[in-house]
């Protein structure tokens, strides 16, 4: 451990900010995901960034226009566009054409399924993709707002106005409408497949649980939930909009009911984006003022992976091992940080 | 205007009637040679014959927000599409938002009120609403939503004023100013307004909110005496020189209050929220300059709705007249209960 060293624009914790490799992207950054051994941030608009372990930089165009939506299963990743494309981008930095809307609408979510099957929505549409099978689609009764496929079978969540639909695409009339009204945007499955969590335009999550349906209020943020993120073994939902990380108790069978959440690494700043490591209890923590934490679930305590005073962190990710951290600013500046 | 207004993405809320002009005014605002590059929000593609990569289609979805405030609904397909629009920042200068004839502009304005991020990036500029001459007359008696976007309105451009005659005209303006007499009214032909009375209005800016005075063109200077006092009719007793019909519109109109004499903050602030919590409803627009007692800066507000914002605007200037002015555009609006309880906020 690395000695205690106060500086008037640090907070006083244990840093390895001078571990990080800087990386300078020089284009906006909404998201980072691991291809192999490489990390890929994905831009604004047009290119992904391609960045191996030495800081070597290869850029890819995958769109021509806005990036609107990523989804990454660690193999490829799958992105939608205002270009009304959805194009995948594999470990080889080989980009793949895999659907146009035929009306060259917003590609506004997808995901992407652990067998390969992926999934996109344009307004009201939800489609999903699998192996050879044709194209499914689903009108759902206002513009989808996010996707997630469940961790078992070919089930894909759908989140919208007003509720969530769960489908069932090789299954005839299988769509399961779950009601709670207001805007749904970002959704997640529980990895138990238990639950499913919406992130609400109102700052507030909203989760089922599947077995009954029963409803989950998970308020109290002060700005919109943008980012989150299951613990290793899935026991917490680690996620952004406040000024700490709070994160959700999903170890029991009745979720985060009646339960208060973690909190977690309080910043004068607020958390914008956050990402659980994939095998132990510890999380990074991106924050509005530039600020990266890496904090430990049981007890809170913090290392500091990078200093405050630059736009908010975009992009954070961890590769499959956890053996890596890759992290962007809005602006594009960003690092590796190798554990 | 301050420096974090000028930098955040001026947008134009285009409304009107269907078949007023809306398109011919967009088409125009994106083919002429003004050097600037506009992001457009439609309803219809197909209609717009420019080439542009940044035209969006948008599907008018409305929610209401879950914070107890009924009437704060916002435009859900916006908060989407503004967030996606951002990440091409730098490769437009300006969003212009198109709704259908029948769309009320306010879960469009309020969008821009109440969605944090959207606020962050971007600011309402003005709602500009395209009117038919020949037909609006009509369409005011049958079609609330017409009357909604003229008594929203910032800028109103009057349309295919060449389709009526003078009486015609007359009449259908006054009209719209039985409706709203603040907006800036153009009348045109085949949309040919200048751009810049159209675009970079600032109608939301606190900053350039500088008298509130109804808008009458130069050809009509009659004596309109707006200095009511209270307890008397405020639409039948205007002095109306020419002639000119004055309409009163039997569901929306314009309150307008005014005092030479300072208000009492702890007074006013308490009522004017309380009276937009409770008729919200009803108060499609408002505005006010006000001068409070011992203050020497001059305070502004505007609001939608139940939405207020305000702030200090400036000093008041040596010799300005320190006077403070209200207006209030709405649907059966409480004049008596507003005008008594806008008096009980004299300091006396």
């Amino acid at each position: 451990m690395k000695e205690f060293t106060p500086s008037p624009d640090s907070a006083s914790i244990v840093s390895v900010t001078d571990r990080v490799k800087p990386v300078t992207l020089g284009m906006a950054v909404t998201s980072v995901h691991f291809l192999g051994p490489r990390a890929a941030f994905v831009g604004g608009e047009e290119n992904v960034a391609l960045v191996d372990a030495a800081g070597e930089i290869t850029t890819v165009a995958v769109h021509s226009g806005g990036i609107l939506s990523a989804a990454s299963d660690g193999k490829r990743i799958i992105m939608g566009g205002d270009d009304g494309k959805v194009v995948a981008l594999d470990a080889k930095g080989e980009v793949t054409l895999l659907a146009t809307d035929p009306k060259r609408r917003w590609i506004d979510a997808v995901a992407l399924h652990a067998d390969g099957a992926f999934a996109w929505s344009a307004g009201k549409i939800a489609t999903v993709k699998s192996g050879k099978n044709e194209e499914k689609s689903l009108e759902v009764p206002s513009t989808v707002g996010g996707l997630a496929f469940a961790p078992k079978g070919l089930r894909l969540a759908i989140a919208h106005y007003n509720g969530a639909t769960l489908w069932f695409p090789n299954m005839e009339g299988s769509a399961e409408f779950l009601p709670w009204a207001g805007s749904h945007h970002g959704v997640t499955f529980s990895p138990d497949n238990k639950f499913l969590v919406t992130a609400m335009h109102e700052p507030a999550l909203h989760g089922w649980r599947l077995a009954d349906n029963r409803h989950m209020r998970m308020t109290g943020y002060p700005g919109r939930v943008r980012s989150m993120s299951w613990s290793a073994g899935g026991k917490g939902l680690a996620t952004s909009g406040a000024d700490t990380v709070i994160i959700w108790p999903f170890a029991s069978k009745d979720g985060p009911m009646g339960k208060e959440p973690a909190m977690l690494a309080p910043l004068q700043a607020r958390v914008s984006v956050v990402a659980c490591h994939p095998k132990n209890d510890i999380l990074a923590a991106g924050y509005s003022d530039g600020t990266v934490l890496m904090v430990r679930l049981e007890d809170g305590a913090e290392i500091l992976v990078r200093r405050n005073g630059t736009p908010p962190v975009a992009a954070l990710a961890w590769n499959a091992k956890g053996t890596l951290l890759a992290f962007a600013d809005e602006n594009g500046d960003g690092g590796l940080l190798e554990l | 205007m301050s420096e974090a207004t000028a930098q955040k993405i001026p947008v134009t809320v285009l409304t009107g009637y269907l078949g007023a002009g809306k398109t011919t005014l967009l088409n125009r605002i994106l083919s002429e040679n003004h050097g600037k590059k506009y992001a457009v929000i439609v309803n219809e593609f197909g209609e717009i014959g420019i080439d542009n990569d940044l035209i969006i289609g948008a599907d008018e979805e409305v929610f209401e927000m879950n914070n107890g405030c009924i009437c704060c609904t916002v435009r859900g397909d916006l908060v989407r599409i503004m967030d996606g629009l951002m990440k091409r920042k730098g490769k437009f200068d300006a969003i212009i938002v198109e709704t259908t004839g029948l769309a009320d502009p306010a879960p469009v304005a309020q969008t821009f009120f109440v969605d944090e991020d959207v606020q962050k990036n971007a600011r309402l500029d003005a709602v500009v609403t395209v009117a038919d001459a020949k037909w609006l007359s009509d369409r005011l008696k049958d079609a609330p939503e017409a009357k909604n976007q003229i008594a929203f309105a910032d800028v109103i451009v009057l349309n295919k004023t060449d389709l009526v005659n003078k009486g015609e005209l007359a009449e259908v303006e006054a009209r719209i100013r039985g409706i709203n007499p603040y907006a800036k009214l153009h009348r045109t032909e085949r949309c040919s307004v200048a751009l810049a009375d159209v675009l970079d209005r600032g109608a939301f800016d606190l900053d350039r909110i500088l008298d509130i005075e109804p808008d009458f063109l130069e050809a009509d200077d009659h004596d309109h005496d707006h200095d009511h006092h209270h307890g008397h009719d405020h639409h039948h007793d205007h002095d109306h020189g020419h002639g000119l019909k004055h309409y009163h519109d039997e569901d929306m109109q314009s309150l307008s209050l005014k005092t030479d004499k300072p208000l009492d903050p702890n007074v006013f602030m308490p009522w004017l929220q309380n009276l937009v919590q409770v008729e919200g409803g009803k108060i499609l627009r408002s505005k006010g300059i006000l001068a409070f007692h011992d203050d020497d800066d001059r305070y502004v507000f505007q609001g939608v709705h139940m939405m207020l914002e305000g702030n200090h605007q400036r000093k008041w200037k040596e010799g300005e007249k320190r006077e403070s002015r209200l207006v209030f555009i709405g649907r059966e609006l409480p004049e008596k209960a507003i005008r008594e309880g806008f008096e009980s906020c004299i300091v006396s």
